[in-house]
């Protein structure tokens, strides 16, 4: 029954990935189904000169041999070279991908764990001064633009008082290695995070604390009390494990959208990740980027739904009693 | 020294459209081995009693009178004394139907919780005593891995009566124990509760609507309108000679076996319970009362002295000696 339901729920995410792969195609050419003029605009081209560009980049048969070429190269693991950078897609995202994943994930965990906090600390208590004062800044931070925040703190903490660089991942030039390039790193990661935590911190607390008010009437916890447990003990036994359950799923499908990186933020911050790198082959449009880069976020997406449903069938025994 | 006694109890619910009296001025007592009944309509008071013994209701409610629990106040303990007198001096048994039981934990580990917390038993003595007491509740010990959705609405309750008598306490408060349950598994839970009462010499309050449950199962019998006690006294006299015509009509509505002209034709009590926040001027009950007269939208009657030991709060009962007696 058990290994019924792994594999049921990993076969149709395979399903999902290979529909995304073919869906991918046909998006961008919709907009737009030869980029070359676009991509060399201004540039004094011949028309044989753009027939050669349109060659090299494969757009030049029908778009069913483009297709077939497409989904060749793809199952071998190649997603084709950038028409703008002309090195291969999986380089290119692979160098931004480290930058994303510590900038975005810190914060997505940051957030998470500050924003579960202060939504237990919130729901315990309705209507406390805790509860009024943590609901009213995550409202705030929540309904704030993350790129408001970030030009905010950007124009405090970098310009009015230089305590933190305008933006960039390392100094430039930098030669430093090991410790003290982490420490550069950690330095200019600090605005974008804090930008980022800032802005994720408000689901987590709604959903935290709404969830939690749905349970502090329950019957079971009245029992709990009756017991004679402390009202601590109460909450982390009995309350936070059943009124965790929608933030587990909200916190996991967040982590999907890690990889997608934070594209307003990344933008401010000159950061250079995945969510600069869609910027760009977006402008473009760079087909086999913009592929490459989608791939990844529905791949990662489709993980993360995964990872809930099986995540939600370990933390209750009621999903994984059918 | 009574198990539990209830002086004058009063319990208003606060809330935002005013205040709610729920109890007004009960007085009941429980001696040990004792078992009592408290009956009334939903809305008349009676679980607020129930949460109101191991002060559970909401912090800001306006708790009038003393409950006695073992001859202390519970409402003037500190709060470790509060947490050790929980469960070990009375035990509630929920209604199993409602979500009593943590769906997310084991129903072992919830009876197990209450034995680390009031003993220094080590987790396997406790284990051992989880898988006796599921054994004396009429279930296999292996039960106790099962999760509350794994279980039967007969056998959640048999479970909720496991997990109050956890730490052998001396008084069991069941709060309509037996109201989501069919009549097949509601015998076989009346009679376990019964026998438990029994074998330990427990006291019992067992709160419900439904009468006819309380006259097989209780020695005396209290029966509620409206935030108060109308009549007491010995359940069968009380549910075989109501004093009180509400007791009466509560009485009328069950058919009485063996009796075909009853049983084809029982009774309702016509009219809704009233409203707490509104009550009826006079005896809160003359809206609804085929012996009501004028005088009853005037006078509120405390309860009065009926024979030896019972009481009734009606305008037409006697007074004796011309004194109310309260």
């Amino acid at each position: 029954m058990r290994a019924r339901f792994v594999a049921g729920k990993v076969f149709g995410a395979f399903g999902t990935l290979v529909f995304v792969l073919v869906f991918n195609f046909f998006l961008f050419r919709v907009v737009n189904d030869d980029p070359t003029g676009k991509l060399f605009r201004g540039r004094n081209l011949s028309q044989d000169q753009l027939d050669r560009r349109r060659r090299e980049f494969n757009l030049d048969g029908s778009k069913f041999e483009q297709f077939i070429a497409y989904l060749k190269q793809t199952m071998r693991g190649n997603l084709g070279d950038s028409f703008l950078s002309r090195r291969p897609v999986t380089t290119e995202i692979r160098e931004a991908l480290w930058p994303t994943i510590a900038l975005v994930g810190t914060s997505t965990i940051l957030s998470m764990l500050i924003g579960i906090m202060l939504g237990i600390a919130a729901g315990w208590r309705r209507r406390s001064g805790t509860d009024v004062a943590a609901t009213s800044f995550s409202m705030f931070t929540y309904s704030v633009p993350d790129f408001w925040l970030g030009m905010v703190l950007l124009a405090f903490f970098a310009v009015k008082w230089p305590w933190f660089p305008t933006g960039g991942f390392e100094d430039a030039g930098s030669t430093a290695t090991g410790f003290s390039a982490l420490l550069d790193q950690a330095h200019h990661m600090a605005l974008p995070c804090i930008t980022l935590t800032l802005a994720y911190i408000g689901e987590y607390m709604i959903v935290m604390r709404s969830s939690l008010l749905d349970t502090v009437n329950e019957d079971f916890l009245q029992l709990a009390r009756a017991k004679g447990l402390r009202d601590v003990v109460v909450r982390r036994r009995h309350a936070v494990p059943n009124a965790l359950l929608p933030v587990v799923s909200l916190s996991a499908l967040n982590f999907g959208y890690v990889l997608s990186g934070a594209i307003a933020v990344e933008a401010i911050y000159s950061w250079p990740g995945i969510g600069q790198a869609t910027l760009e082959a977006i402008r473009g449009p760079d087909f086999p980027m913009l592929q490459g880069l989608f791939l990844l976020l529905s791949g990662s997406m489709i993980l993360a739904n995964l990872a809930v449903d099986l995540l939600y069938s370990l933390l209750d025994p009621r999903v994984r009693g059918r | 020294m009574s198990l539990l006694e209830l002086r004058d109890l009063h319990i208003t619910y606060r809330s935002e459209r005013g205040d709610v009296p729920a109890v007004r001025g009960v007085s009941l007592t429980i001696d040990p081995g004792e078992t009592v009944g408290l009956a009334g309509e939903s809305g008349c008071g009676k679980s607020t009693i129930a949460g109101a013994v191991l002060r559970l209701l909401p912090k800001q409610t306006l708790i009038g009178g003393q409950v006695l629990l073992d001859g202390e106040d519970v409402y003037q303990m500190k709060p470790g004394q509060l947490r050790a007198a929980r469960w070990t001096s009375a035990a509630i048994v929920f209604q199993g139907a409602l979500h009593a039981l943590n769906p997310v934990q084991r129903v072992g580990k919830q009876i197990a919780e209450a034995i680390l917390l009031h003993s220094s038993h080590s987790k396997q003595v406790a284990t051992q005593r989880v898988g006796d007491l599921l054994e004396r509740v009429g279930l296999p010990p292996h039960r106790a891995r099962a999760y509350p959705h794994q279980l039967s609405g007969g056998q959640r309750q048999r479970v909720l009566i496991a997990l109050a008598l956890a730490c052998e306490p001396k008084l069991l408060i069941a709060d309509e124990p037996t109201t989501a349950l069919d009549v097949m598994v509601q015998a076989q839970v009346l009679e376990l509760l019964a026998e438990l009462q029994r074998d330990r010499g427990l006291g019992l309050l067992f709160i419900t609507h439904d009468l006819s449950v309380l006259t097989s199962t209780c020695e005396r019998l209290a029966v509620m309108y409206a935030g108060r006690i109308v009549e007491d006294g010995p359940s069968h006299d009380v549910f075989g000679t109501p004093e009180h015509p509400y007791s009466a009509a509560l009485a009328r509505a069950f058919p009485t076996i063996g009796d075909p002209a009853s049983r084809m034709n029982p009774t309702g009590l016509a009219g809704d319970p009233p409203n707490p926040a509104n009550l009826p001027s006079g005896c809160p009950f003359h809206p609804r009362c085929d012996k009501a007269i004028e005088a009853c939208s005037a006078t509120d009657v405390e309860l009065r002295q009926v024979g030896v030991a019972r009481r009734a709060a009606c305008i037409h009962i006697p007074v004796e000696g011309g004194i109310d007696r309260g």
